[in-house]
């Protein structure tokens, strides 16, 4: 891989880090609207990879753990900061919070509270490019606990028999709040669902960034050419509990501890290092810039206003039409 | 009697119930060793084992029907819908299938099934956690709909609404989880469909359920500081609705304010505003209010959230108003 390429993967995994630790700190201030934020600390690789292949034009769909995608699909950190305090600055308005935050200029049509929300949405959006033609791809996130939905097999079987271009990657972290997978999927993989639909289907090392992006390079080329739709399986782990508040009974430490030591960000950064493609020093650099841009983040998300009670009754409807 | 919470008094609803029927299946999405989003089921695995006490996988349609199956064959069910918003998922099952059963077959099927599930804004949760879907039901013979506010109303309906032959949407209100009340040690249940007048007054009745019953005594509170002497009925269950005790009410009173935190537009206030219409109409000093949420989805900026629903000083407002119509004419 280009080595350039190497350190773009690197700085964009350690920014979703720091900016997921970020959110928890200020969180613990009482700064943040509500209290339902779902970290992806540990899951950096999957979004890093997956849309370091992508267009700015191309579509993703997001989840209730979407900071990542959000951030891979090259979000603005100060309007984002402003929508999980629920200033009016942010890109919702503050209306949506981190659960709704999406920017349909950016490609990304939305984040989701609802667990599955999203498989429609993201193969529509697949089925208007198919249609017009347009090469763009999509892609959608979802968790492992999400491809227990209907939704997920009617989409997947539309996709497949459409030949839409659309990914589906499912970041499986192996548990949906506290169900582990063996005690939600009949399958012991979700990739080997994709034969029901007839399209590929692929386990991914999601802690391997250099792996996702490569997975993630086919099935989008595919995608693109028209071949049809992938369904990607990258194995992860959600180093924090489900949300705040979950002490993770339901897992062991030793488990927790095995996923840890092979944290993404921290492998693959030692791993540009022993292959002399990134410097101590342009680490700390890259670690003293995330921390300046995040402050600045906060610090505008801050020193910006509430919204107007007047904009509670806008955007429920588009206004003037259909007169 | 003791005071326990209202997450306590369902907790020990569900306990009671599983121990009086070796039959009864709970379903759920992390209910077992997690204990439910809302701690609700905490133990009860441990204690019934996991086929008694079901974790689903994230799957309401399929769990909402497989419990139905099963209730249909005998295995009385209750079903947790983590949150009211995702009951939408289970829709078909509940609309077309759950509620219609016994009457389409002629009455050859019984469905013992509940569905327990939380609603309501408060929490900064957004448009797709925090909303108060209670009206959809109303619109479908054959399902019950049951909304205690306090600790004591919603052990003995749920016990009630466990024993009962037919589906019941038993929905709380996550605001009102920690809040506490008295409930006797002994066993009881409470019939459903049975309004309560929780305060008695002359001037106007306020009508209310769930959450928006503590807002109304409050307000009640505050306007007697107006010289005016609120009633104030809680709803309980909004099917079976009790006609009698409300329109007993507002016959008496001759003025009638209705609450609730779900949106304006076809809500369970347009309903019961048209009832006391019917059967009042001539009685009536002024015209039936309603206070409810704005016809908007709930925002998450906590200041928008709060805008969006009502509050005690809204409902204050609209019974001076309610009270002034009555002076002018
Ligand atoms: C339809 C629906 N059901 C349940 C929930 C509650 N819930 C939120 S996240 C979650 C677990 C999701 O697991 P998964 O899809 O694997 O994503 P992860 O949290 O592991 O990233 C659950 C059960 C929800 N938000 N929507």
């Amino acid at each position: 891989m280009d080595p350039k390429v190497e350190k773009e993967l690197y700085s964009m995994m350690l920014l979703i880090r720091r900016f997921e630790e970020k959110v928890l700190e200020v969180f613990s201030f009482g700064k943040l609207a509500g209290r339902m934020f779902h970290v992806c600390i540990g899951q950096e690789a999957v979004p890093t990879g997956v849309c370091s292949v992508l267009k700015p034009d191309d579509y993703i769909t997001s989840t209730h753990r979407g900071h990542g995608h959000f951030i891979a699909k090259n979000a603005d950190l100060k309007r984002m900061m402003a929508e999980l305090y629920g200033k009016a600055t942010g890109y919702c308005k503050g209306k949506g919070g981190s659960m709704h935050i999406a920017d349909i200029e950016l490609g990304h049509l939305g984040a989701n509270g609802i667990v599955g929300g999203s498989f429609g949405i993201a193969t529509g959006a697949a089925y208007a490019s198919a249609f017009r033609r347009d090469k763009r791809v999509t892609v959608c996130f979802f968790g492992e606990g999400a491809a227990n939905q209907g939704i997920f097999h009617e989409s997947l079987n539309m996709a497949g028999l459409w030949k839409l271009p659309i990914v589906y990657v499912c970041e499986n972290n192996f548990y949906a709040l506290s169900t582990p997978l063996e005690r939600s999927s009949a399958t012991e993989t979700l990739a080997e669902r994709a034969a029901a639909y007839d399209m590929p289907g692929q386990v991914v090392d999601g802690m391997d960034v250099a792996a996702v992006r490569k997975a993630a390079l086919e099935a989008v080329n595919r995608a693109r050419a028209g071949e049809g739709p992938t369904l990607l399986e990258c194995q992860t782990y959600r180093f924090y509990g489900h949300s705040r508040g979950d002490g993770s009974v339901y897992r062991t430490k030793e488990e927790e501890e095995f996923w840890k030591a092979r944290c993404p960000v921290k492998t693959f950064g030692e791993r540009l290092v022993a292959e002399g493609k990134l410097s101590l020093q342009e680490m700390e650099e890259l670690e003293k810039d995330i921390e300046e841009r995040l402050a600045e983040a906060c610090a505008f998300a801050d020193e910006s206003p509430y919204p107007s009670l007047d904009s509670l009754y806008e955007d429920v409807f588009v206004e003037g039409s259909g007169n | 009697m003791r005071e326990i919470s209202y997450r306590q008094a369902i907790q020990e609803a569900l306990w009671e119930e599983m121990g009086r029927d070796p039959e009864m299946l709970i379903f759920g999405e992390d209910i077992g060793l997690y204990g439910g989003a809302y701690a609700i089921t905490k133990g009860m695995q441990e204690e019934f084992g996991p086929e008694r006490v079901r974790d689903t996988p994230i799957s309401e349609a399929g769990t909402v029907g497989i419990a139905a199956g099963a209730s249909v064959v005998g295995a009385r069910s209750v079903v947790e819908i983590m949150y009211i918003d995702f009951i939408t998922l289970a829709m078909d099952q509940i609309v077309n299938q759950v509620a219609k059963m016994r009457y389409m077959f002629g009455g050859k099927v019984e469905v013992p099934l509940v569905l327990r599930t939380q609603g309501g804004a408060g929490r900064s949760s957004a448009a797709q956690h925090s909303q108060s879907l209670e009206r959809w039901f109303l619109g479908v013979p054959g399902l019950k709909v049951v909304m205690p506010a306090t600790p004591y109303d919603a052990k003995g309906l749920l016990k009630t609404a466990i024993r009962d032959s037919n589906p019941v949407i038993f929905i709380e209100h996550k605001l009102l989880y920690n809040t506490k009340g008295q409930v006797p040690s002994e066993e009881y249940t409470i019939p459903l469909g049975q309004a309560e007048v929780k305060k008695e007054g002359a001037d106007l009745t306020i009508i209310s359920y769930s959450r928006m019953l503590l807002y109304a005594l409050e307000a009640a509170n505050k306007l007697k500081e107006y010289g005016i002497d609120a009633e104030v009925l809680d709803l309980r269950s909004l099917q079976p609705l009790d006609r009698e005790t409300l329109v007993a009410s507002v016959k008496k009173t001759r003025c009638a304010l209705v609450v609730e935190e779900g949106c304006k537009t076809g809500g369970v206030g347009a309903e019961i505003s048209a009832i006391l219409t019917e059967n009042c109409f001539r009685g009536l000093k002024s015209p039936v209010r309603r206070v409810a949420g704005e016809d908007v989805p709930i925002p998450c900026s906590p200041v928008l959230e709060k805008a969006a629903i009502p509050s005690v000083d809204q409902i204050v407002r609209a019974a001076l108003n309610s009270q002034k119509y009555q002076k002018q004419i």
